[in-house]
């Protein structure tokens, strides 16, 4: 990562919104709800990959609101093939350009590829062809449009869905909290295959959305950057708050921002004063018809996991050693 | 002409992939496709093939890192059998909807369950509906000669498609035979590099793969049948130059010994050479036996099959899979399909043979015609199973 300096990423803390570019690539017309989260932070991340991209993305919500035949919101060659194998999708496209670059039958220059998919499409079935596509170290970026729940399909519970949350598959009842499992770590796992660069983000904190994706694309090697996708339909809060509960996941420590560099973890965004989850839940339907001890359970785990994760940033080795194979060998 | 080398079929099949200069190889280990792709691989390792091999985690994988690689211009390859085409279900109908000239050999081998890793068409006869054009091969020079041409056919801007050439499990995939090679430079005069008809570029940006509401949907399904309908056309003329370039010439439907047979076989992939030396033996016994073997599985040569089936009395179609619970037969219904609405049909009988390994011999097609003679006059059942115990 040295050499490309992003090290240190103070740099960009810098940037202003009239420094950010105006040239558009997932563009008006698509048919996200009202307040969706996760269309403002596609819009940001089509913005940092720029130009000479190829996109493969998964079947879910962004899929389906952007590519009506025969309309396209995508000014990125983008192909979407089915689920669960998006990250082999964007495996065979980098191995061609690979191909066709050394045989030089590549026109222009050589195509960054960005895979895209949603929780479900993620975490759930889409995890081993992901996991595939990170273990062979093809040179992409995979985003996680990180929603909670199978939102297009009518709001089913997945294994990003966070404890307590209501869904049409994890209902409240009498003998049900709601989801009664932990979110799914993907970021660990992601960490765990040993890849150059992980991170978070948020629609919350575009600055800080856009200096990853910019970083992770041009990271050689796979990438992985897990993005909270505000859902006002399914999260069942006002559409209007998109961007305010997006911040509020990071200033309850619900969904901190960090990127893993290397294996070094780094905290991006550090709220002054970490707020009580219950300032993040109570805008939230989804949280509605939670109790106190279920609250503070969620209050305890997210303390302890927040303070692992800042043990993790403050650690001086790395999580992993990564394995960069010398040239000429 | 080429000189005759002796090989496993399997890396003949690879060598042809060779010389067709594949560019993408995405494939996960099944028996008995191994051989191809172990042998692709280690061309690709040695510099003998400038290629990019993926070794994917999954078939379902290697068919979607296939769609990618072709999307994006690479001319691709890859194989499976089995369980591994099954596991690729889902993936191969898309590839065929996007129109990407993928080539595929599928060893074919029985499906599961029980588990058998030994030859017969289960997989690929439920793979039947895919919108590919699938072809059988009947030994080696077959495999390697569709396995060069498949490419020039699925390539042809007028065809786009993507193709599968079956040869069978072990029967074929692990045996020895002669080999008429061909060079390098006579290769590449009958199959040029690729041009792509769509392809992933950011110069062109495309958005390939949206979906259809209900007022586009059928519109599509219809393009693709018609498609698919009309490769026949580009797959005779292909057929037909390598036919002029190598003297092997080949034909939707062919036949054996069909003159004056009043009973006639039908068979697809290797079996029909076993079926040729079983005929020869009826004709010198007299009996008025021929051979019918398809070759060209989709498109379904409907026209061609009705004349090379016209004169016969009676058809006995031997499947090496099965339809459950419906006409039992894959073949058996696509054949009696074809026929129906002719004036003038032979009768059909159809016979499951060679169902998971199950050894066929010359002697055994001498029995089943014996018992589809004597069955002809008053059929007792619907479908019948060679040589089956209890």
């Amino acid at each position: 990562m040295e050499k490309f300096g992003f090290a240190n990423s103070t740099k960009f803390d810098t940037y202003a919104s009239r420094m950010m570019p105006r040239e558009e690539f997932f563009t008006s017309g698509h048919r996200s709800c009202q307040g969706c989260g996760e269309a403002l932070a596609v819009r940001w991340a089509c913005k940092a990959i720029g130009k000479d991209t190829i996109i493969a993305h998964a079947t879910g919500c962004m899929e389906i609101v952007s590519s009506a035949m025969p309309q396209t919101a995508w000014m990125h060659p983008w192909i979407h093939v089915a689920f669960e194998n998006t990250s082999a999708v964007a495996s065979g496209i980098e191995a061609a350009l690979k191909v066709l670059e050394r045989k030089g039958k590549l026109k222009g220059p050589m195509p960054k590829v960005v895979a895209m998919g949603g929780d479900g499409g993620t975490s759930d079935i889409g995890l081993q062809s992901l996991s595939g596509a990170l273990e062979r170290g093809h040179n992409f970026t995979y985003i996680c449009w990180d929603n909670e729940a199978y939102m297009n399909t009518g709001i089913q519970r997945s294994s990003a869905t966070p404890f307590g949350a209501m869904t049409t598959t994890s209902p409240p009842g009498k003998k049900s909290y709601g989801q009664h499992t932990w979110k799914k770590d993907m970021v660990a796992i992601a960490v765990a295959h040993g890849i150059p660069y992980v991170a978070t983000a948020s629609p919350g904190y575009l600055f800080d959305l856009y200096f990853k994706v910019k970083k992770a694309v041009e990271t050689p090697g796979p990438a992985y950057i897990h993005v909270l996708s505000v859902c006002p339909t399914g999260w069942r809060s006002a559409t209007d708050l998109s961007v305010r509960l997006a911040r509020l996941a990071t200033e309850t420590a619900v969904f901190p921002l960090f990127e893993v560099v290397d294996g070094k973890y780094r905290l991006t965004v550090q709220p002054p004063q970490i707020r009580p989850v219950r300032d993040y839940m109570k805008p939230q339907g989804r949280f509605r018809h939670l109790r106190d001890p279920e609250v503070e359970f969620i209050q305890k785990q997210t303390e302890a996991r927040y303070k692992l994760l800042l043990e993790k940033c403050q650690a001086p080795f790395p999580e992993f050693s990564p394995v960069h194979v010398p040239e000429g060998i | 002409m080429g000189h005759r080398i002796g090989m496993e079929v399997s890396i003949a099949v690879s060598h042809a992939v060779q010389l067709a200069r594949a560019e993408a190889i995405a494939a996960y280990p099944i028996t008995p496709q191994t051989h191809i792709v172990e042998h692709l691989s280690s061309l690709v390792a040695n510099g003998d093939l400038e290629a990019e091999f993926i070794t994917v985690e999954s078939e379902h994988s290697a068919m979607s890192a296939s769609i990618g690689s072709a999307a994006a211009g690479a001319r691709t390859y890859t194989a499976t059998s089995s369980q591994g085409l099954a596991l690729m279900n889902e993936i191969l109908f898309i590839t065929s909807a996007m129109r990407l000239p993928i080539v595929m050999t599928v060893a074919n081998r029985a499906l599961s369950g029980p588990l058998s890793i030994w030859n017969d068409h289960g997989d690929i006869m439920a793979a039947r509906d895919i919108g590919w054009i699938q072809i059988f091969v009947e030994n080696g020079q077959e495999a390697f000669d569709h396995s060069i041409m498949a490419f020039k056919i699925a390539e042809d801007h007028r065809v786009v498609m993507p193709t599968i050439v079956n040869l069978d499990g072990f029967i074929l995939t692990h045996v020895v035979e002669a080999h008429e090679m061909m060079d390098q430079e006579t290769v590449d005069r009958f199959l040029p590099p690729l041009k792509p008809y769509h392809v992933l570029d950011p110069q062109k940006p495309v958005t390939m793969g949206a979906f259809a509401m209900p007022e586009l949907f059928t519109e599509c399904k219809m393009a693709h049948q018609m498609a698919l309908t009309n490769a026949h056309g580009p797959i005779l003329e292909v057929w037909k130059e390598w036919g002029e370039l190598t003297g092997r010439h080949y034909k939707p439907v062919e036949t054996y010994r069909t003159e004056g047979a009043k009973v006639l076989l039908l068979i697809m992939g290797s079996l029909a050479e076993v079926a040729e030396t079983a005929v020869d033996a009826m004709r010198e016994q007299g009996m008025p036996v021929g051979l019918v073997r398809i070759r060209l599985w989709r498109p379904f040569p409907f026209a061609e099959l009705r004349q090379a089936l016209a004169g016969a009395d009676l058809v006995v179609i031997c499947d090496r899979a099965l339809s459950l619970g419906g006409a039992a037969g894959p073949v058996l219904a696509e054949v009696r399909s074809a026929l129906y609405p002719l004036a003038h049909k032979p009768q059909t009988l159809g016979y499951a043979i060679g169902l998971g390994g199950r050894d066929v011999q010359p002697v055994d097609f001498e029995k089943l015609v014996k018992h589809a003679q004597a069955e002809a006059k008053q059929p007792s059942q619907e479908f019948y199973y060679y040589g089956v115990r209890g």
